[in-house]
């Protein structure tokens, strides 16, 4: 073997082991997740591909949710309308798609996912503009795409194309993987992973780690607070989408998903404080909570128990969190 | 010389900036009062006694609950945690109406197990550093799992909401005054005072403004954190009772649609969401508001979504319109 290869394989070597340390959290997590569907396995041995099946289009939509949320707080925002306007997209969705035809059905999906992208980036413009905080921006707006939503439909209805239904469910390749998993993996892969290498992704993650100092090294701070608004919108509206997909209507009225895609974000390793974490952390912690509340049923527990066990959860890694920033700061 | 202020200074743009900035309860006042005009233009008639009360029945459980984001704003925090507790006290006082101790045993525990949730929410702020927007989440996830817990074991037992908490939620004196006041003037004066007289109340404006400064100074902000999570959540539980008698209902999500609302109300008020600045006289002005500015669009005839989004530009108005005035002193 020659120097320069050997060089070249230490090279590798290292950046997997970069990779891998950037990642702790979501490594740990998908180790965690293992633990919990053996765990699962053996108090259930009759969990099997409908069940896996079912997990990947439950947690869709709060998957994506919190996908949106990851990206508005690693820039150092929050996004208190996510609920609201998956709400939007998925009514304009099911409202477009009844009783239309299926390749109809493809032009709806695109203006939804363009008009995701036009709210995020309204809220963005407005945070931007009118340099009111994010938080308060965002819970303004959360009332109106709310009622915008209930303009498009005053009550629950319309439909859905088949094909994308047929996304939502069913499996792909192997019976164990399920075709929502593949979507949610793809989609986020195909949109995130190029915007995170190039100028706007790290322009994201300065603004939010640091923003006076991002702005003095010369990131349009305004433009890419936009911007990371704006993908924050087109999730969500992929969040909406596979609402639809999933159930065939849409419903006007916001879920819960505005505030357990915060939660979902600060479990999958995302810091509320900006400009750390990724998005792929919180779309497993949406998993893992999915399972841990299939679990407690499982076990003959109260589900309301599974909500309280999602609460303490989420207290306990952050206080876990702060405790050991808090020791590094004094050492 | 003394300069003499000159005669047309009200005309001046700086001076309203300047009012807003420093008094911004006055602009508040006169946009409360432009919108009861309004109202009394588009339904002549519509403002008499009766009315009022109603207006205000609904806004102080609001403005209490909104108390409890000002207070929490003030040190640069939020607490999501005060729907989830409300409902949980209205709730357990409902099911206790047929315990021994009655009325007076189920205010005991609900505002017990209010205190409780508070004080977890304040250890976790003061003493753990928990960003406030988790740990009251956090908290009110709890509450409301503990709360359906309890609903189930209670389902035998029957319960209703107790005839003493209808009367304290909707009752008036001579049609006018609500019961409800008994309650909240009395809450409403130790607040004001609390934040301007006492060392607790400007503590907490120090906290908010600057905590380095502030931990310099010597105040041991976890000991303020723990009392103010602890106030919030009374302050929440006495808001779930009120609701809870206004309404005539008891359930474990009662209050959720309030909660928005009662942050939009505080930022409405002045308070700013980033710590140091703001008070509780804007919030109940703000709460009066918001109560009118509901009532005004059902009285336009419009319908709830054109409500929702109107709700929401007016806050996102408001907001930019202080953040321009202080930003630029």
């Amino acid at each position: 073997m020659t120097a320069a290869a050997i060089a070249s394989r230490q090279r590798t070597l290292d950046s997997v082991v970069a990779t891998a340390r950037r990642n702790t959290w979501t490594i740990g997590l998908l180790g965690f997740l293992a633990l919990l569907l053996a765990f699962t396995k053996l108090i259930q041995p009759s969990y099997g591909v409908a069940a896996v099946q079912g997990l990947g289009i439950g947690v869709l939509p709060l998957a994506f949710a919190a996908v949106a949320q990851g990206v508005a707080v690693i820039g150092g925002g929050i996004d208190l309308s996510i609920g609201s306007m998956m709400a939007l997209t998925s009514v304009v969705t099911a409202t477009a798609m009844q009783g239309q035809g299926e390749e109809f059905g493809v032009a709806v999906v695109v203006a939804v996912l363009l008009l995701g992208l036009a709210l995020g980036a309204v809220n963005g413009a407005l945070i931007v503009i009118t340099r009111v905080p994010d938080i308060v921006v965002t819970l303004a707006m959360s009332f109106v795409w709310a009622g915008v939503a209930l303009l498009v439909r005053a009550a629950p209805g319309g439909g859905a194309s088949h094909w994308l239904m047929g996304l939502a469910t069913g499996s792909f390749a192997n019976e164990w993987v399920p075709k929502a998993a593949v979507v949610l993996v793809v989609t986020v892969a195909i949109i995130w992973i190029p915007i995170r290498g190039s100028r706007l992704g790290l322009s994201i993650y300065a603004i939010g780690s640091n923003r006076p100092a991002a702005f003095r090294s010369g990131v349009a701070v305004g433009r890419t607070r936009f911007l990371a608004y704006a993908l924050t919108g087109l999730f969500a509206a992929f969040a909406g989408l596979s609402l639809t997909a999933s159930t065939g209507i849409g419903t006007p009225v916001p879920g819960p998903y505005t505030l357990e895609s915060v939660a979902a974000v600060v479990l999958g390793g995302v810091s509320l404080a900006g400009g750390r974490g990724g998005v792929f952390g919180p779309i497993v912690a949406v998993v893992v909570l999915q399972l841990i509340a299939t679990d407690m049923t499982f076990l003959n527990m109260d589900s309301n128990l599974a909500l309280v066990a999602q609460g303490v959860i989420l207290i306990g890694v952050v206080m876990f969190g702060s405790l050991i920033q808090l020791r590094r700061a004094r050492a | 010389m003394s300069a003499t202020p000159p005669a047309n200074r009200w005309l001046r743009v700086d001076a309203w900036r300047g009012l807003l900035r420093d008094r911004p309860i006055i602009p508040l006042v006169g946009l409360l009062v432009l919108l009861v005009v309004v109202i009394e233009l588009a339904d002549p008639g519509i403002v008499n006694p009766e009315w009022a009360s109603v207006i205000l029945r609904a806004s102080v459980p609001l403005a209490i609950l909104a108390g409890c984001q000002t207070l929490t704003m003030l040190t640069g925090g939020i607490d999501l945690s005060v729907a989830a507790v409300a409902s949980m006290a209205g709730f357990v006082t409902a099911t206790l109406v047929n315990s021994p101790g009655g009325v007076i045993e189920g205010i005991a525990v609900a505002l017990v197990a209010a205190a409780l949730a508070g004080l977890l929410n304040g250890i976790g702020v003061g003493v753990f550093r928990v960003h406030p927007l988790i740990m009251t989440l956090g908290m009110s996830f709890v509450v409301l799992g503990l709360a359906n817990v309890w609903q189930l074991q209670m389902v035998q037992t029957g319960a209703g909401v107790p005839s003493s908490l209808r009367t304290l939620g909707t009752g008036t004196f001579l049609d006018v005054l609500p019961y409800s006041l008994v309650v909240f003037v009395p809450l409403m004066l130790l607040i004001l005072l609390g934040l301007r007289r006492t060392g607790f109340g400007r503590l907490l404006y120090a906290i908010g403004d600057n905590p380095v400064a502030a931990r310099l100074s010597g105040a041991r902000a976890w000991q303020v954190l723990i009392a103010l999570y602890v106030i919030s959540a009374l302050m929440a539980a006495i808001a779930g009772l009120l609701i809870t008698g206004l309404t005539n209902t008891a359930s474990v999500s009662l209050v959720d649609t309030s909660l928005l609302p009662a942050v939009a109300a505080a930022v409405i008020g002045g308070t700013s969401i980033l710590g140091g600045r703001g008070g509780f006289g804007g919030t109940i002005v703000g709460a009066l508001i918001l109560t009118v500015l509901t009532a005004l669009l059902t009285v336009l005839g419009l319908p709830e979504p054109t409500r929702q989004v109107l709700f929401g530009a007016i806050i996102v108005v408001v907001a930019a319109a202080y953040t321009r005035v202080t930003a630029e002193s």
